[in-house]
């Protein structure tokens, strides 16, 4: 830990060396430069207003709201059944994962539980949104450092997964499958030996970035010791998911978050962390985790229950007066609803908590005094997705 | 120019003329083809532009097309002058560079004695080009990125020079048909059946002229001028239509200027072992030759364009002044004592 906070104390004297420069002795004359709302590297409408010094940065604002749906507002007029389908597009990569804290909230409130195998299936669908999402990332993060071929690789083999939402849900993108109570409909026939072999596809596309990029020497340089975060900053920011796993915080709503429907208190799985907190450790913990996602499927796929999946619910869903929030652990990181009802067939007022607009706000501390082309690497590594910052 | 049949100057002329606009052209549009299009979709598991012609064979004639169509756009507060002029002066220097690659023994446009000391200097008035769109373009990406090219042009200028001198050691002469001729009649230990081609003997300064090639280049992993994850396009953000067409010929053609240069220096140039160097059909063979020669290096570029991530501007400060620079003197000091003792 003492190495990581050594290496943040010389990055924050370097950003006040530049600012003392700019400031003081007026040598050399600052440059603004608008990173975004339209930039390659922000993969959406994110605006990052930076100064430079040359190449360094002295100050790195994020201006957000560029993509603002207004989904925690459209939600109050709409019934519980309908919300799913808005809220499948806060973080559109992995859409299901969506759904699943906002049924529970739901299920919370109306004290209703989904039987057994519905849970199951749920967490499956779930844990295979995290393999789509963080998989594309895997590559992704190579695209940002200019090796477009990972890229290509990831979206290959993430269409794969995508392929088994699809067979399942009806939709590839978009599944709104998630229902008080339970879910829509039960797995299709031959489905489970299909995705048992679709895992272990992912496996080896785990491998084959780990062989493509982790074990690239440039990767290695561009990555290492770059926007490191330390623990205590992490937290005080808000961070979650695999960002402040990256920072050595052992810390993960499936296994800490309290008591939870989802079987994860059943299965056996493993939390990555890594003590450096910079985006080689943010990647790692990715690869890590989106292997650790692939063998949860694998053992949620053969111990399946039986039964029926849907629970016992009226047919027209009124949530009784109170107030519920539920979180879990969505593949970029803490993702809550809060619902307050007034016993109507929809939702009084709903509050998004989403990962991205947390992990993103540390921007602009951890951009204070790196170069030009670090503002792609770090903030490719804490991986945002826009409709999770801005709703 | 000795052919079978005799021409007159302005014959000449003319045909050096179309020659060298062929030159450029050639190896652009086949590297294009063959390296973007279709190696780049094959390594990336996708299968590339199908539509167009078949197999997509003619997509580049569409491509081609589409830039001649679109509006040749000046940003308002662009140095008009300076930003219309930085594409030919551009494409000008790879121009310049293939002025002096023989293609035969009687096939060369000019034949100057200090011909690989000229194709260098020419080759690095690119980076003048490149300052200007950078600076013209009144953009902040295109300076930033006009400023990373020049310095990266610098720092591999020294390399490159350094790796080719380790090549006009052992061959004893600037000139590029007598470092052929070197190669074509040379002996490795005594040993004559292949001839001496450089790559054999000067392998450090083969890998050293390649990576500053990749360097000066400015493909992947030295792509920071036009890093399009960072800086959008770099120099060539704002341009459009038949200029940044421009730009994308002078990056292509360039890869087929270094190539030829490669060749000629390491890889035996026009000549290939078993034939015979004064014979006239060496006047007809000898550009093929040339041309293998030059699509094979351009294929380990794209190769390597296809495979690795890129560096941060430092790094490749770093990478050329502690690594390549002194093992490139280590290499020039161990030739020229290999060349006194043997």
């Amino acid at each position: 830990m003492t190495a990581v906070s050594d290496r943040q104390q010389l990055q924050y004297i370097a950003g006040q060396a530049a600012d003392a420069r700019v400031n003081v002795e007026l040598e050399t004359e600052g440059m603004t430069l608008n990173l975004g709302p339209q930039h390659p590297a922000t993969h959406g409408t994110l605006r990052i207003i930076v100064k430079l010094d040359g190449e360094q940065v002295i100050s790195a604002d994020t201006v957000m709201g560029y993509m603002h749906r207004g989904y925690e507002k459209l939600v109050e007029v709409r019934t519980y059944p309908q919300v799913t389908t808005l809220i499948n597009r806060i973080d559109w990569l992995s859409s299901f994962a969506n759904e699943v804290p906002f049924i529970l909230a739901a299920e919370k409130l109306m004290e209703v539980e989904a039987p057994p195998r519905a849970q199951w299936i749920r967490t499956i669908l779930f844990e295979m949104a995290r393999v789509a999402n963080i998989g594309l990332f895997l590559g992704e993060m190579g695209l940002q450092l200019g090796a477009m071929t990972a890229a290509f690789y990831a979206f290959r083999d993430r269409e794969f997964v995508l392929n088994q939402i699809e067979a399942v849900t009806g939709g590839r993108f978009h599944p709104n499958f998630d229902r008080i109570g339970g879910l829509k409909d039960d797995l299709p026939k031959g489905w489970i030996d299909e995705t048992k072999i679709v895992m272990k596809r992912m496996r080896e596309f785990c491998d084959e970035m780990e062989e493509l990029l982790v074990g690239n020497e440039i990767f290695q340089a561009r990555m290492r010791g770059i926007g490191v975060i330390p623990a205590e900053v992490g937290l005080s920011y808000g961070l979650s998911g695999a960002n402040i796993r990256a920072s050595g915080v052992d810390w993960d709503i499936r296994r800490d978050g309290g008591p939870t429907p989802l079987p994860y208190k059943d299965l056996d799985f493993t939390v990555w962390t890594h003590p450096d907190g910079d985006s080689f450790a943010r990647y790692w913990v990715r690869l890590q985790e989106t292997r650790e996602a692939t063998r949860l499927v694998d053992q949620m796929l053969n111990g399946l229950p039986g039964g029926s999946i849907m629970a016992k619910v009226p047919r027209i869903i009124k949530v009784p007066e109170g107030e519920a929030y539920v979180e879990t652990e969505n593949p970029l990181g803490a993702m809550g609803y809060y619902i307050v009802s007034k016993g109507d067939l929809g939702p009084f007022r709903v509050k998004i908590r989403s990962a991205s607009f947390s992990n993103v706000s540390i921007a602009p501390w951890v951009l204070r005094g790196v170069y030009v082309p670090d503002i792609i690497t770090i903030l490719g590594s804490l991986y945002f997705i826009l409709g999770d910052i801005d709703r | 120019m000795v052919l079978a049949i005799h021409l007159a100057y302005w014959q000449q002329t003319i045909i050096k003329s179309i020659a060298v606009l062929l030159c450029v052209l050639l190896p652009a549009g086949a590297f294009v083809n063959l390296f973007l299009f279709k190696m780049s979709s094959f390594m990336q598991s996708r299968l590339g532009p199908m539509e167009a012609g078949p197999h997509g064979q003619l997509q580049l004639l569409a491509e081609v097309g589409k830039s001649l169509q679109k509006e040749d756009i000046t940003p308002a507060k662009a140095d008009e002058k300076l930003f219309k002029l930085a594409p030919y002066l551009i494409v000008a220097s790879v121009l310049l560079v293939y002025v002096v690659v023989p293609f035969g023994p009687d096939a060369y446009f000019t034949n100057l004695d200090v011909g690989i000391f000229y194709a260098l200097a020419v080759s690095s008035l690119s980076v003048i080009g490149v300052l200007i769109a950078g600076w013209a373009s009144a953009n902040k990406y295109s300076l930033l990125g006009g400023l990373r090219a020049a310095g990266q042009l610098i720092a591999y200028e020294l390399p490159m020079v350094l790796a080719v001198v380790g090549v006009v050691i052992q061959a004893g002469t600037l000139n590029m048909q007598g470092i052929v001729a070197a190669q074509a009649n040379g002996e490795i230990f005594g040993f004559s059946g292949l001839g001496n081609p450089y790559i054999l003997t000067q392998f450090v300064g083969f890998f050293i002229f390649l990576v500053a090639a990749q360097a000066e280049l400015t493909q992947t992993p030295f792509d920071m001028p036009v890093a399009e994850s960072e800086i959008v396009a770099g120099y060539m953000t704002e341009y459009s239509g038949l200029r940044f067409l421009l730009f994308f010929i002078a990056e292509f053609a360039s890869v087929g200027a270094f190539g030829a240069l490669a060749a000629t220096l390491f890889l035996g140039g026009w000549y290939l072992p078993g034939l015979d160097m004064t014979a006239n059909y060496m006047n007809v063979l000898g550009p093929i030759i040339v041309l293998t020669k030059i699509i094979v290096i351009a294929g380990v570029i794209f190769f390597v364009r296809f495979t690795y991530p890129r560096f941060r501007e430092d790094q490749l400060q770093k990478v050329a002044w502690t690594f390549l620079i002194p093992l490139s003197l280590a290499n020039i000091f161990l030739t020229a004592i290999l060349k006194v003792v043997f």
